[in-house]
């Protein structure tokens, strides 16, 4: 019987996810002696024109990592979604919009003007040029793919089937996937491949909380010395387990709480939470300045809030395109398009 | 419809905006014809999760009106309210909503005149800023 066939790709994405592949250590030895890998392009020679000759569901399963972000990363997208039987969303980036979706705080037009424009202070371009999508030039058309301007999920753009969440995914809830698929002991189609617990509900440090958590400081986590054996919040710090699911590590600990840092939101909601952002903003509210809250006029509870710097960028930092708000709406929303022809 | 493109989600709590509206009702008080009224136990109870569907869902503006501080049923919810929403108007201008679409404020049961007040300027002010403009997800 022909070995399944296992695509990888990479969209709007760091790398890192293709390290998680990697991470697989001697385990992706495994992978190799049960699967085909037909398509790698970070590590593997192939050309997309391999896969444009494949059958339809000739793939078993692509793993796309990455959002999407521009034209080629969008028609890459669904020509593997018609090529493999399952597209896996892997990671951050690929299943909420990760990183690379900070940028629906902005639109094309601001983009270019900070990368390529005056906003740029080291940037040299009098002329204004920015990348275009055809550009004559004497031995012929040069392309580049079009830069949209709101970044996507993976699932904004093609039907998905899987989802493996974190920044990058922990090499065991991959050889976890991996196994189930290729053993055909598939769960619900759209499911997300890791516990469904909370953070916080796995955390050692949660029991640390006293009963009643009052803050009347917010502080950045480089402002303080924390204490390994203390819940982050409770000294301040804003941690984002209580609205993010469990399974980073396999220990039951976040991975970054066992570093000693706070966590950020990588592996995104928990199915309770509808959205990040406005859920954290319940649990922060419901602890800050919580001790002698009848006595605060509304300029002092201004003063507290203030002390956090960026709300929607720490709470959405993982999950902008896939917020309910999706986007800043811009109040010039690219009205001439003069980038794309 | 001008009505429709400038709706106005208003939270009212039970225990004292709600009866509140009620008294301005029954006076026959001028009050603005787009303000969609959703009656919930407590100014507490709202959820920035609820706020934010109000504007998915097309409201010009949300306003949350409870209890006096001091005089909430249940003690210390609008208390809680007062931190959320300051915190969600300052997220929300990140997404390029202005904060006066969200406003907080007090109206008790006997408060009818209160109501109708607020509400109007509430009205005028999202008059003023006109219909959230459309959330378009542009390629
Ligand atoms: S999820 Fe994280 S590691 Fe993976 S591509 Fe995105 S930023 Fe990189
Ligand atoms: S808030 Fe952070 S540190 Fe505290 S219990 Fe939750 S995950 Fe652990
Ligand atoms: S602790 Fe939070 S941010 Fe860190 S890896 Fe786990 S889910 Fe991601
Ligand atoms: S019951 Fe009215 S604000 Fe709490």
């Amino acid at each position: 019987m022909p070995k399944p066939k296992v695509a990888f790709y990479w969209c709007a994405s760091c790398g890192g996810c293709e390290e998680a592949i990697v991470d697989l250590n001697e385990d992706i030895l495994k992978v190799v002696e049960l699967v085909d890998i037909v398509f790698w392009p970070c590590a593997m020679d192939f050309k997309y024109d391999d896969v444009r000759k494949m059958k339809d569901n000739e793939i078993t399963v692509a793993f796309i990592n990455g959002a999407i972000r521009t034209d080629e990363q969008e028609e890459m997208a669904n020509l593997l979604r018609k090529k493999a039987q399952i597209v896996v969303a892997f990671g951050s980036c690929s299943h909420l919009g990760g990183i690379p979706g900070l940028a629906n705080f902005w639109d094309r037009e601001t983009i270019f003007e900070s990368s390529y424009g005056k906003g740029c202070p080291s940037v040299d371009n009098p002329d204004g040029i920015v990348p275009q999508t055809v550009s004559k030039v004497p031995e012929g058309e040069l392309t580049l793919p079009a830069f949209h301007n709101t970044v996507k999920s993976l699932d904004q753009v093609i039907d998905v089937d899987y989802y493996i969440p974190g920044c990058a995914p922990p090499p065991y809830l991959t050889m976890k996937a991996i196994v189930a698929i290729l053993s055909g002991e598939l769960p619900e189609k759209g499911a997300i491949l890791a516990p469904e617990k909370t953070l916080c509900d796995e955390c050692s440090l949660n029991d640390s909380k006293p009963e009643k958590i009052s803050i009347k400081e917010i502080k950045r986590i480089s402002e303080v010395i924390s204490d390994p054996e203390k819940c982050f919040l409770a000294e301040g710090v804003i941690c984002m387990g209580p609205v993010t699911r469990s399974g980073c590590s396999e220990e039951g600990d976040g991975k970054c709480i066992s570093a000693n840092m706070p966590c950020r939101g990588c592996f995104g909601p928990p199915p309770e939470v509808k959205d990040v952002g406005g859920k954290m903003i319940s649990a922060l509210a419901s602890i800050v300045g919580l001790e002698g809250e009848e006595n605060m006029s509304e300029e002092d509870v201004e003063k507290l809030i203030n002390q956090i710097v960026d709300p929607a960028g720490y709470f959405y930092r993982f999950s902008l395109p896939t917020s309910l708000l999706r986007r800043k709406r811009m109040s010039n929303p690219a009205k001439e398009d003069r980038y794309n022809g | 419809m001008k009505d429709e493109k400038l709706a106005i989600v208003t939270f009212l709590c039970n225990w004292c905006s709600y009866e509140g509206a009620d008294k301005a009702g029954n006076a026959r008080l001028n009050c603005p014809s787009n303000i969609r009224i959703i009656r919930v136990m407590c100014s507490g109870r709202i959820e920035p999760q609820f706020v934010i569907q109000a504007f998915i869902d097309g409201a010009s503006g949300v306003l949350i009106l409870g209890c006096h501080p001091g005089d909430c049923h249940y003690k210390k919810g609008n208390y809680k309210a007062i931190r959320r929403i300051s915190l969600l108007k300052k997220m929300l201008r990140q997404f390029g909503i202005e904060q006066d679409r969200v406003r907080l404020d007090w109206v008790s049961a006997s408060e009818g005149e209160r109501f109708a007040k607020v509400a109007n300027e509430m009205a005028e002010t999202i008059e003023q800023l006109g219909p959230l403009p459309e959330l378009k997800i542009l390629n």
